[in-house]
């Protein structure tokens, strides 16, 4: 057996939490903190007590990758995946721990990084390359295929700011797509354009993947891993949880998702904004005050969401949104505070709960992930992507004890359904209104 | 594809544990290691490296060149047009009214236009290179390259908009019947000081930018000063002869003395020009080792 592709032997990566979280350090700041007295300064600086002024975004991450072999990467947001891509990528350093890559290696942590809207085409086809890592005549050369791949033969020598977004983004994809080291490391660019695009891409990948070289691949679309990755890495908390065939640990992750095997919401460390509302809670009830582990389809349902106030005074104007994604990172729901025009007009110091009720839930059985988001006059306070996790278990939505098979659709609607014997034949002057109500009654025949 | 073949650490160390890998001539022919493992104390630059990156840096400060002139509304004129506006603010101003072209030789405007071309190249790049770590902060923290390349891409502007000026500079010596000598010979030198005085101090600000944020507004503020404490608007003859060596502390003092003597044929002040070769060598040592130094966190804080 030949050398391990990647070997990451106890690789840790720490951050220092101060920084992150009061946002940039200015000058001034660092002037006065030398003068003043240092505890002081971080005592005004939240207000809150910093029991630990850091935290390991990975720690203990050992594994191989032999050549050849295509692996996924999953986990939750915050577990460790994007910081484990940065180390490999070379573009953050690791605190502590060793990585030996044997191979030219690529990585693609974003399509596009570098396009500039003002240059044309053919112009950021170049620059592109060159900052992926292509010379430019290993450009030159595959040029025409790069142009083929992205359908922009037309637009080639027109500034790209006058493309569609579609078209930058299969011009900034194609690009990606021809980079071809021995060791390639992805993530999640083939959440990109429209879907008949996101299949092409993804055929292209499993070519690539095919054709014998070694990729990891880091993404929230479980059919996409499943569909490339051989082997898959489930990653929590900074650390591996486990290691084997692709199927088996998707179905772990899967099943840790649909217990709430998620972070407490009041460790995360991973959110923005202000920092001063921040929740700290999530628990789902039936609308009744009893707790659920699991929704169900057509029943009502309730998010209740904890926050504290920590700035120490009373605060204004608290909107509070909710935005319920699928598992292939689809935003299905969005439920805002703003919308319902009842955004909180006086935030009490002490903090408080948000209780989202829905009479009647209307998504498909599945798995759905929501990012919670705060704003106080307008300021993001706090946002979490990924902050939590719900099954939704079939129910009796329409009365029938029936509903739509897996894959034809996303959320139920409440509608009818009529049948009625076809129309006679109108008269001349009546055609329009008589037009209009046939195809009506044609329009739900064929949805139901 | 030799641009991504990269190595952290240095070559010989990854090398140099044969224990757990086999020799090189078991693996396929075009084999390249990366061994990635967090770095200690103080770098110096690889130099290999950059060279091996150099592609890249030309299509990044190409790209700023074209970018600058397809964004402003004159062009290349622009180029032309701000050293010669700010000559004439400065021969009125400072010729005319404030007196000041009594203590120059020859015309006031060729005396002054020979210096701003170097402080604008000065200027130029340090402003752009301490600017440019944080307007391609998508590029830090999506890409990897040496990071050098980007705050020593950013200072191709200066140089485009200084050779446009130069020529502008060739039809006022002419104009001003002005003796074209050998001494022009000494132009690449001199501007390959003002080049790495403004890499030295532009890596040096782009670091710091990065680390603090204000020191954006310092960078703006610090760079008008200092061209009031390099001879533009007067000749170094202005300042006490006491003074003088400290005063060429200021590397810019003998890089502008150094680009009217090569133009005008003046004779050269060797002792300033000494000393603020010596300063001009720190400050590229202290920038890129700062630079290096701070390196490793830019995409952690940025």
């Amino acid at each position: 057996m030949s050398d391990p592709a990647i070997r990451v032997e106890n690789l840790g990566k720490q951050y220092d939490l101060g920084a992150r979280e009061a946002g940039y350090v200015t000058f001034r700041e660092a002037l006065t903190g030398l003068v003043t007295n240092p505890v002081k300064r971080f005592k005004s600086l939240s207000g809150r007590a910093r029991e630990d002024e850091t935290f390991w975004a990975l720690k203990d991450v050992s594994f191989e990758v032999q050549p050849g072999e295509v692996v996924g990467i999953i986990g939750h947001n915050g577990a460790g995946k994007s910081t484990l891509l940065k180390i490999l990528s070379q573009i953050t350093e690791p605190t502590e721990g060793r990585v030996e890559i044997n191979g030219r290696i690529g990585s693609l942590l974003e399509v596009g990084t570098g396009f500039h809207p003002e240059l044309t085409g053919r112009e950021n086809i170049f620059l592109n390359g060159s900052i992926l890592g292509m010379s430019r005549d290993e450009v030159r050369r595959k040029f025409d295929e790069i142009v083929a791949f992205a359908e922009v033969e037309k637009f080639l020598d027109m500034p790209v700011k006058k493309y569609s977004s579609g078209m930058s983004v299969r011009l900034a994809f194609s690009v990606a797509a021809h980079l071809d080291p021995e060791i390639l490391i992805i993530d999640e660019v083939l959440a990109v354009g429209d879907q008949e695009f996101q299949n092409k891409c993804l055929g292209k990948m499993s070519g690539v993947a095919e054709s014998g070289r070694t990729i990891l691949f880091v993404s929230h679309q479980m059919a996409a891993v499943e569909a490339m990755c051989s082997t898959a890495i489930l990653l929590s908390e900074g650390r591996i949880r486990a290691r084997g065939e692709t199927t088996k640990i998707v179905e772990r992750y899967l099943r840790g998702v649909s217990r709430g095997e998620m972070q407490p919401l009041q460790d995360r460390r991973d959110r923005k904004g202000s920092g001063a509302i921040r929740f700290k809670s999530v628990a789902f009830s039936d609308g009744c005050g009893r707790p659920l582990m699991s929704f169900q389809c057509g029943s009502a349902g309730e998010i209740n969401l904890r926050y504290d106030n920590c700035s120490g005074r009373e605060l204004r104007n608290l909107r509070v949104c909710l935005a319920v994604d699928n598992e292939f990172g689809q935003r299905v729901l969005l439920f805002d505070s703003k919308l319902l025009a009842c955004d909180l007009e006086r935030v009490e110091p002490e903090g408080g709960m948000v209780r989202i009720l829905m009479p009647k839930l209307t998504l498909l059985p599945g798995c759905y992930h929501f990012n919670i988001y705060a704003t106080v006059n307008g300021e993001i306070a706090d946002w979490i992507k990924s902050a939590g996790f719900f099954y939704v278990e079939g129910g009796n939505f329409f009365g029938t004890g029936r509903l739509p098979e897996h894959g034809q659709g996303v959320v139920a609607a409440e509608h009818e359904v009529y049948f009625e014997p076809a129309p006679r034949e109108p008269a001349a002057s009546e055609t329009s209104a008589a037009e209009t109500a046939a195809t009506l009654s044609h329009i739900e025949e064929t949805c139901a | 594809m030799s641009a991504t073949a990269t190595t952290v650490s240095d070559m010989p160390e990854a090398l140099a544990t044969p224990a757990q890998t086999r020799p090189a001539a078991a693996l396929a022919p075009a084999t390249v290691r990366t061994v990635i493992e967090p770095r200690s104390g103080w770098q110096l630059v690889d130099f290999a490296q950059l060279w091996r990156y150099r592609e890249l840096l030309g299509f990044l400060a190409w790209r700023d060149v074209k970018i600058r002139y397809k964004q402003t509304v004159l062009g290349a004129m622009w180029a032309v047009l701000q050293p010669l506006l700010t000559m004439l603010v400065f021969t009125i101003f400072f010729g005319r009214f404030g007196g000041m072209s009594h203590n120059v030789e020859g015309a006031y405007s060729v005396f002054v236009f020979s210096a701003l071309l170097p402080w604008q190249l000065f200027a130029t790049a340090v402003t752009q290179a301490g600017q440019s770590l944080v307007t391609s902060n998508n590029l830090i923290s999506k890409v990897y390259f040496p990071r050098l390349i980007i705050p020593f891409s950013s200072v191709g502007t200066g140089i485009v908009d200084f050779a446009v000026s130069l020529v502008v500079m060739f039809a006022m010596m002419a104009w001003y019947h002005v003796t074209f000598g050998p001494w022009l010979l000494l132009i690449p030198v001199f501007f390959l000081g003002t080049v790495l005085t403004a890499l030295g101090v532009g890596t040096l600000l782009a670091a710091l930018v990065i680390a603090y944020r204000d020191f954006r507004y310092v960078l703006t503020f610090l760079v008008q000063i200092w061209m009031f404490a390099s001879p533009v608007a007067y000749p170094l003859s202005v300042v006490p002869e006491k003074y003088r060596l400290w005063y060429a502390l200021n590397p810019m003092v003998g890089m502008i003395c150094g680009f009217r003597s090569a133009f005008l044929g003046e004779g050269l002040p060797f002792g300033c020009l000494i000393v603020s070769s010596v300063t001009m060598f720190l400050s590229v040592f202290v920038g890129l080792l700062y630079f290096r130094r701070s390196e490793r966190r830019f995409a952690d804080i940025i």
